[in-house]
């Protein structure tokens, strides 16, 4: 354990960019296709960066997310990043990740990425395998992918990130082997393996509320999961989160880990989150109800709530279980142990030290485990 | 003084007597027609919903005559099921006579013939009415033959209604006032009334609904309850229209009311007999007996905090239902609770819904048991009516049961079906006979346990709804009596044991375990449930576990909404027991005493 709370402790900023050129279909982020609202949207950001600029100081990780923050152009992009840095302060070692397209990844756009202070990348590769890629709706195919990987190392990106999906239809263990075994070839830094969520009121839902595809059952769901733990883990990842896989500690995702760690957090443009230690809010996330806030001097938030300390223990109980870093134990209650005895009969919880934590077969049941536990 | 009549209608159910009492009373205009709602009389919700009778209702109706005669008509309504029959009979015996319903359509009905008896038991004056005659499939001269044939009465004296349309209404209040005898009795003589319900009020305390057969009684009179010798003196009586209506005094014929400080319905006695302390009436009138419960259950507050409201619950409910008893009791899986008594299992759920729906007791209740007697070695009997306290089965040196004399009215083509029934339920002695063609009556000996659970709707089931049933418990008898305790993932859930015959124990044990894996939701680990008598497993099942729940993506920063569901899910657990780290849910206790024979 460390003595001192290091800059992983410190705040995030996060940095929503709704934009995209085309929405994928499984897809249920807020993002629009009107490139004309882009100037605006900047404009609002700066503005909303004054309601926090006091409140908020010293972050010690940035993430530009969306949305397809790669869909901006060089000047937009340069123009976000120079409003960020001139109004809000940094920590010297801050953790600066970009989301990136593998559409928009050429050897000049990763170096310019590079020179506006990015140091980690997350490319939403998705899959190596054509047909799944259009399954999904992405703009890119397996081969564009590779060369988006291979123009960021060239560019000098040591930390980046692969986004993978599992779980797809008609998607076989094998094929989502090839694709991971694929993914590290390249040595990356971090993969994140999302199962594919079928969300309401995308297309994909649509395709499969229609009878058109059909989705992997609960047993096929949980066999790709444990293939995909064991074989990362075997290549000396480590499995930090349930959908969470890091090739060293170094590597770990510093932004997203304050999240389950509840630290706090500012959340700029639409649909964005914040939380600053005791309340959380949330923006609007449409586009036009957030510029129309900032334009009249308000703060665009839609909504907002402080936690009570019930809340805060079931958050505590809820983001930990999705770690490998746990809980401590101290912060069960009497009433829990009963049903950790039971957990842990049943291998899905483990307990080290003071902490207790899911083990790979506890991740899969992580949303039901808070509920025993409290 | 005006005249008076006191009748009851009998009827199988559905035949029509909710309606054709509310015609009576929109009749006698107690009630303005535009707020009048159908079946006033059963006015508590469960009633509505189950269409049955729980408390008895008294109503008194003015009505004059076609040859201008004034009368006062009391309709007591009776409740309609096996486990009130004793507050049945005290209803009967304050009447002279009773309409006997029959459906035009449906004809005479195993229950009417029930109904029948018990009204020839108290030598009542009974009019048939044949009613629904409004019904295209009404067959009038069929049900005419049947009331000569299976019921042996004249036909020609059937009158015909329809409740429904408000056909017929005054031909049958005229045969009310001609052919039910008025009562007898003499207001000189000492006064006895007979208690046949009771009911608490908030304001008032206990309101006291009795038949006056001799005597008078006035506010200002002290009364004596002849089964305790408490006196009270009377604040208030009177006669029930829809409301009570306060009268200078009831006298001998009259049903009606009397408020006098009598704190709780428990301090009366369904069937007592009420007479004035400065001058008693020599002997008690007939009939009187203590109602004891027959079957036991214990209830839990599902979150042991809601102890405390449990207990004023109770001692509210029991402000009005004399019957239920409790004491305090306690169970190593649900905590603190209470040991309750009731007269029969549909007093049992009566008690449940009402503590759930009026009290908003979230419960849990236990496996309903008889009263055991255990005899043992060193010459102790025990008394036991909980598993708790089955005795270590090295010191028992014979064990007793509680057996019944279950007599059941059948059309003849079930006989062969009832009597399987009743044989698996380990029914003995049986005899058959035949009140009129085409019935059958059985009698059978059997052990009470094998009532209180699913008896009676298992009959009603077999018999399509024609099969009636009462009771009696006759005796003690010796019987092979084992403990069969409930085991979840290895942890014994003292709440589900019961005491069974041995030889029943082990098809009793594989339908509970099947009953609870249908109950007990998925977890994360295997869940095994397991009959055992002593160390030795009988019956097992197992929920198997699910697989995977957990969501890929923790929105962004959304932290809010997962925590909303997981709010939810917290919420969900509250009407839960936990077992070990097994949620088992209140409807599962329920469920596995529900072991019900059917496919």
């Amino acid at each position: 354990m460390r003595s001192k709370p290091g800059p992983s402790l410190l705040p995030g900023l996060y940095v929503h960019v709704p934009f995209c050129r085309k929405k994928c279909f499984y897809c249920d982020f807020y993002s629009v296709t009107e490139k004309g609202l882009e100037e605006a949207w900047l404009a609002s950001i700066r503005r909303e960066i004054d309601f926090y600029k006091d409140r908020f100081g010293g972050f010690s990780s940035l993430y530009v997310g969306g949305g397809t923050p790669t869909c901006l152009d060089d000047g937009k992009l340069a123009a976000l990043f120079e409003i960020l840095g001139r109004h809000l302060t940094f920590h010297a070692d801050c953790e600066v990740t970009i989301e990136a397209n593998p559409d928009d990844l050429d050897g000049p756009r990763c170096r310019m990425l590079k020179s506006l202070g990015c140091n980690r990348l997350s490319l939403g590769v998705q899959s190596f395998d054509d047909g799944e890629l259009a399954l999904l709706g992405r703009r890119h195919d397996a081969k564009g992918a590779a060369g988006a990987v291979e123009a960021a190392i060239a560019a000098g990106f040591s930390n980046i990130g692969l986004d993978l999906i599992y779980c797809l239809p008609g998607q076989t263990e094998r094929s989502w082997r090839l694709t991971l075994e694929r993914a590290l070839s390249f040595k990356p830094a971090h993969l994140s393996c999302y199962q594919l969520t079928v969300e309401g009121r995308t297309p994909l839902s649509r395709m499969v509320s229609g009878g058109g595809l059909v989705l992997p059952g609960e047993k096929e769901a949980r066999k790709f999961f444990l293939t995909t733990s064991r074989f990362l883990e075997s290549a000396g990842f480590i499995h930090y989160e349930v959908s969470n896989f890091a090739a060293s500690r170094e590597r770990l995702c510093r932004h997203n880990e304050k999240y389950w760690r509840r630290v706090p957090y500012l959340g700029l443009g639409p649909s964005a989150h914040s939380f600053d230690g005791l309340t959380r809010w949330w923006n609007h996330r449409s586009l036009r109800r957030y510029l129309a806030a900032a334009v009249r001097g308000k703060r665009p938030v839609a909504g907002h709530e402080t936690l009570s300390e019930e809340q805060t223990e079931l958050e505590m109980l809820y983001l930990g279980l999705r770690t490998r870093r746990g809980i401590k134990l101290a912060d069960l209650g009497a009433r829990a142990l009963p049903a950790l005895s039971e957990l842990r009969r049943a291998r899905l919880v483990r307990v080290r030290g003071d902490r207790v934590a899911p083990s790979r077969l506890g991740y899969l049941v992580a949303d039901s485990l808070p509920a025993l536990l409290c | 003084m005006k005249q008076i009549r006191n009748f009851s209608i009998i009827a199988h159910i559905d035949h029509g007597k909710s309606t054709l009492a509310d015609r009576f009373i929109q009749h006698a205009h107690l009630v303005d027609d535009r707020q009048f709602r159908d079946q006033i009389l059963d006015n508590m919700d469960i009633e509505r919903e189950r269409g049955i009778t729980i408390k008895s209702q008294t109503i008194c109706l003015p009505y004059t005559s076609r040859e201008g005669a004034e009368f006062e008509l009391n309709l007591i309504d009776t409740p309609g099921h096996v486990d009130f029959s004793y507050e049945v009979s005290r209803a009967l015996a304050s009447c002279e006579g009773v309409l006997l319903l029959v459906d035009a359509s449906q004809g005479v009905e195993a229950q009417t013939l029930a109904n029948l008896y018990a009204a020839m038991e108290h030598n009542l004056a009974i009019v048939p009415v044949i009613n629904k005659i409004d019904l295209p499939s009404a067959d009038i001269e069929r049900v005419k033959n049947e009331i000569d044939h299976d019921l042996g009465l004249d036909p020609d004296e059937a009158v015909l209604c329809s409740a429904k349309e408000g056909i017929g209404i005054e031909d049958v209040l005229e045969a009310i006032v001609n052919r039910i005898p008025p009562p007898s009795g003499s207001a000189e003589k000492p006064l006895s009334a007979l208690i046949f319900d009771a009911r608490y009020d908030s304001f008032r305390g206990t309101i006291v609904t009795c038949r006056v057969f001799d005597g008078k009684v006035a506010p200002g009179d002290v009364i004596k309850l002849m089964s305790t010798g408490a006196a009270y003196k009377v604040e208030e009586a009177g006669i029930f229209h829809l409301a009570r209506e306060p009268r200078p005094e009831l006298t001998a014929g009259m049903v009606g009311y009397i408020i006098s400080g009598i704190k709780t319905v428990s301090d009366t006695r369904i069937g007592d007999t009420i007479t004035l302390d400065a001058s008693p009436v020599e002997a008690p009138l007939p009939g009187f007996k203590e109602v004891k419960p027959v079957v036991f259950s214990s209830i839990y507050p599902v979150a042991s905090d809601d102890y405390q409201s449990l207990l004023e619950a109770l001692e509210k409910y029991k402000l009005n239902d004399a019957s239920l008893t409790y004491q305090k009791d306690s169970s190593a899986a649900l905590g603190q609770g209470f040991r309750c008594g009731f007269l029969g299992l549909l007093h049992l759920e009566i008690v449940q819904e009402r503590l759930e729906r009026e009290f908003d007791q979230s419960i849990v209740m236990t496996m309903p048991s008889v009263q055991y007697r255990f005899f043992l070695t060193d010459g102790q009997v025990l008394v036991v009516d909980n598993p708790q306290y089955y005795p270590d089965p090295a010191s028992i040196q014979k064990c007793e049961e509680p057996f019944i004399r279950a007599s059941i009215l059948i059309p003849d083509r079930y006989v062969g079906s009832v009597m399987k029934l009743c044989m698996e339920r380990r029914g003995v002695n049986s005899h058959m006979s035949y009140p009129t063609p085409g019935r059958v009556e059985i009698t059978f000996d059997m052990p009470l346990a094998e009532v209180v659970f699913d008896f009676y709707d298992r009959l009603k089931s077999i018999t399509q709804g024609y099969g009636s049933f009462d009771y009696e418990i006759i005796d003690y008898r010796e019987s092979d009596l084992i403990k069969l305790d409930i085991l979840v993932n290895g942890e014994k859930v003292d709440a589900l044991s019961v005491i069974v015959h041995r030889e029943r124990a082990r098809e009793r044990a594989v339908k509970i375990c099947d009953r609870l894996e249908e109950e007990i939701p998925r977890h994360q680990f295997k869940v095994a449930i397991q009959g055992a008598i002593g160390g030795k497993i009988i019956a097992r099942s197992t929920v198997s576990p699910f697989r995977k729940d957990v969501t890929a993506k923790c929105y962004g920063g959304d932290i809010t909404r997962k925590r909303k569901l997981l709010e939810k899910q917290k919420k969900g657990k509250k009407r839960m027991k936990q077992v070990g780290a097994v949620m088992i849910p209140q409807s599962a206790f329920m469920a596995a005493l529900r072991t019900s024979d059917e496919e």
